[in-house]
């Protein structure tokens, strides 16, 4: 069985009197301890492919199933549970809690786990993670206090928190320069190499998915390759390392 | 998401930004405070007002006795004698709404002293329990007689100021010997003044003595007449300006006196063990009506008064003041109402604003919450009690700054001030409430977002 299996995902977006198809008809299956990088160029769908995949949205038709599960149907509520539990996600602009120690951001997912933790433990399972990270001295610091590479690893022990099989990372290196890039990718490669997580990059970055085991590619809203489980070389890309920041704000 | 945990992450977020915290919380905390100054101040100003009132007699309830007729022709209240001083001693036994009750025997004589005379408003024989009913117990000079006087039937009198302006002129009464029907009374105290009553009659121009004084040495001077009282407290039976009369005092009958072999052959009670009125106080206002319904059962008892019968005594309370009084106190009731709902409002206003403020500013980590497992109702649950525990935390400083400001009040300007329990419940939970109430629109406004749109906000 498959950890992750889509089969012919559309998505539109109505706007107004216009229907914008994003999506049309993805297929493709994910299996365990994968490193898969989504590549794309701005607005051929990558990111809202991510965000079905990761059950923030919903699609206009298609199947979707986990683990030989149907979730395209789910409700809301049953959805944030299975974010809660399946999945963690990182983004471009880490989006931790300002004004809030490492430690408790990287606890905060545990606060909505149905078996709930004692506060004591939560910490305890926070700082193993950070620690993972390479973080167990920052775990009182602010994210103001922590640089970049530093703030996305917190991130990451934030999506870690809860052991989940699937990791999204949404422009994970997008905000950082080359050698924290390195740092970040390093760990994602020891976490699918040592744990077994599966993780499911969305990049622009030729760089970044040379990283990947097995890149999909995704051009208008359909798969133009990545069927293909072995390490690809990637084409030549037009975007520059510069343009990309300023681009992914608005990418979809 | 167990409660502990989302008052932790609310304190937490609340923390994050103490500043706002505390400026959002001003308003509530100000509208709690003004409620409970204004709450202590008004209950003490109430209070006092009160006190006062019911100085002037208010909650006083006067037992008459009933009402004779014949033929049609009705006299009047008090014409029957069926008070006794042992319905008075009953009533302050078995009725726990009285306060204090006391017997009241009426006469009216001509006093003098020296070469002075007068002829006092009302001189009444009672018990000391009158000037506790009163509100009359600290005199202005000497002392109140005593259970033993009354026992006695002793000679002493407490005079009123008029009476003292107007036969001792300067000179202290106190030990000073007036005569009243040529009985001599020995002053033994003056009560302070207390002016004209509600119509006009001056309360000081009155003279008190033991009852049973009063009753008989007094009235009873004449053991031939029956109706005692009602015949002194009619003209004929004082002895002002009757000229006509060779000797003052001495009463001509209006029957040929009796022999003693008459007197052997229809023995008549010596003494008539009635009252003119009884007068007692219930313990407060709010416990008039109920007084008034003891007094009535344990008069209908003790006069074996079947139901449907008519009674033969009259119960009377003060109602225009009682009504005054509770006229005033639901006014100032109202008015402080007023205030607190309008300054509530006002401050609830102020936590809806900034928690739609903050609903926006933090879109992203809603997002995230969300992202990470936050269902909805979460989400509702987390700003919804942000926004109470602001509102609680503002209350409770609300009450401490509201009641130090009262003590101050009270320290500075020497109001008087009450302490409400109630009023301190009712700020807890009109603020609580005040935080679920405006606090709901912008949790539900979070609550509703979409995980994407909210990650994506700049």
């Amino acid at each position: 069985m498959e950890l992750i299996e889509i089969r012919n995902i559309t998505k539109s977006y109505n706007l107004g009197d216009i229907t914008v198809p994003v999506l049309n008809g993805v297929s493709f299956q994910v299996s365990h301890k994968e490193l898969i990088a989504l590549m794309g160029a701005s607005g051929s769908g990558k990111s809202t492919l991510m965000n079905i995949l990761g059950c923030l949205d919903q699609p206009t038709s298609g199947e979707y199933w986990i683990e030989g599960e149907e979730v395209s149907r789910f409700s809301a509520d049953q959805r944030a549970v299975l974010r809660n539990q399946k999945f963690g996600f990182v983004f471009q602009n880490f989006n931790l809690l300002p004004r809030t120690s490492a430690l408790e951001n990287v606890a905060m997912p545990l606060t909505y786990t149905q078996d709930h933790l004692s506060d004591r433990i939560a910490r305890k399972r926070a700082a193993k993670m950070l620690d993972r990270v390479g973080l167990g001295d920052r775990m009182g610091h602010e994210p103001s206090q922590l640089s970049g590479g530093q703030q996305q690893r917190v991130a990451i022990a934030r999506a870690l928190i809860n052991r989940p099989p699937i990791l999204f990372a949404d422009e994970p290196t997008g905000n950082l320069d080359s050698k924290t890039s390195d740092e970040v990718l390093k760990v994602f490669q020891q976490l699918n190499e040592e744990d077994g997580v599966t993780i499911i990059m969305v990049t622009h970055d030729a760089y970044v998915a040379r990283h990947a085991r097995r890149i999909i590619r995704i051009r208008d809203g359909v798969i133009v390759d990545g069927d293909d489980t072995e390490r690809q070389s990637p084409k030549a890309t037009q975007e520059d390392p510069g343009a990309s920041a300023a681009e992914t704000g608005g990418a979809r | 998401m167990k409660a502990y945990r989302s008052i932790l992450t609310a304190l937490k977020a609340l923390r994050r930004n103490p500043m706002r915290a505390m400026l959002t919380t001003l308003g509530i905390v100000i509208g709690i405070a003004a409620v409970i100054a204004m709450m202590e101040i008004g209950a003490g100003s109430a209070e006092a007002i009160k006190k006062s009132i019911s100085s002037m007699g208010a909650n006083v309830i006067l037992i008459l006795p009933g009402t004779a007729s014949s033929g049609g022709v009705s006299f009047g209240a008090g014409s029957v004698m069926t008070l006794t001083p042992k319905d008075c001693e009953a009533i302050a036994r078995e009725c726990p709404a009285i306060r204090n009750v006391a017997p009241i025997v009426r006469a009216r004589a001509q006093i003098v002293y020296g070469g002075r005379n007068w002829v006092p408003s009302s001189i009444s024989g009672t018990t000391p329990a009158f000037l506790a009913i009163r509100d009359w117990t600290d005199l202005a000079e000497g002392e109140s007689f005593s259970e033993r006087d009354i026992l006695n039937a002793n000679k002493v009198c407490l005079l009123g100021q008029t009476i003292v302006r107007e036969l001792f002129q300067g000179e202290s009464p106190i030990g000073k010997a007036i005569r009243l029907k040529n009985i001599s009374f020995k002053v033994i105290g003056v009560l302070s003044r207390k002016g004209a009553n509600m119509v006009g009659m001056d309360q000081d121009d009155t003279i008190l003595a033991p009852w049973t004084t009063i009753k008989y040495r007094v009235s009873g001077s004449t053991l031939g007449n029956v109706n005692q009282s009602s015949t002194s407290s009619s003209t004929s039976g004082t002895t002002v300006n009757t000229l006509s009369n060779l000797y003052p005092g001495d009463e001509s009958g209006l029957y040929p006196a009796t022999s003693d072999v008459q007197q052997a052959d229809n023995p008549m009670p010596v003494r008539f063990e009635t009252v003119d009125q009884i007068l007692a106080a219930a313990n407060s206002t709010e416990e008039i009506p109920m007084a008034i319904n003891q007094i009535t059962e344990l008069l209908h008892e003790r006069h074996h008064i079947r139901p449907g019968e008519d009674d033969d005594f009259n119960v009377r309370d003060m109602t225009e003041m009682s009504k005054t009084i509770s006229d005033t106190t639901a006014l100032m009731t109202k008015l402080l109402l007023c205030v607190a709902m309008i300054s509530l409002v006002v401050g609830g206003v102020g936590i809806m604003n900034i928690m739609l403020v903050s609903v926006t500013e933090r879109t992203r980590e809603i997002g995230l919450r969300m992202a990470v497992g936050a269902r909805g109702r979460d989400i509702l649950r987390q700003f919804l009690v942000e926004s109470v525990a602001l509102c609680l935390v503002g209350g409770a400083l609300g009450i401490l700054l509201g009641h130090g400001g009262s003590m101050l009040v009270r320290m500075l300007l020497h109001w008087p001030i009450k302490t409400s329990p109630m009023a301190i419940a009712a700020a807890v939970l009109v603020s609580g409430s005040v935080g679920i109430t405006f606090g709901f629109y912008p949790a539900w406004k979070a609550s509703r977002l979409n995980p994407i749109e909210a990650l994506r906000y700049e």
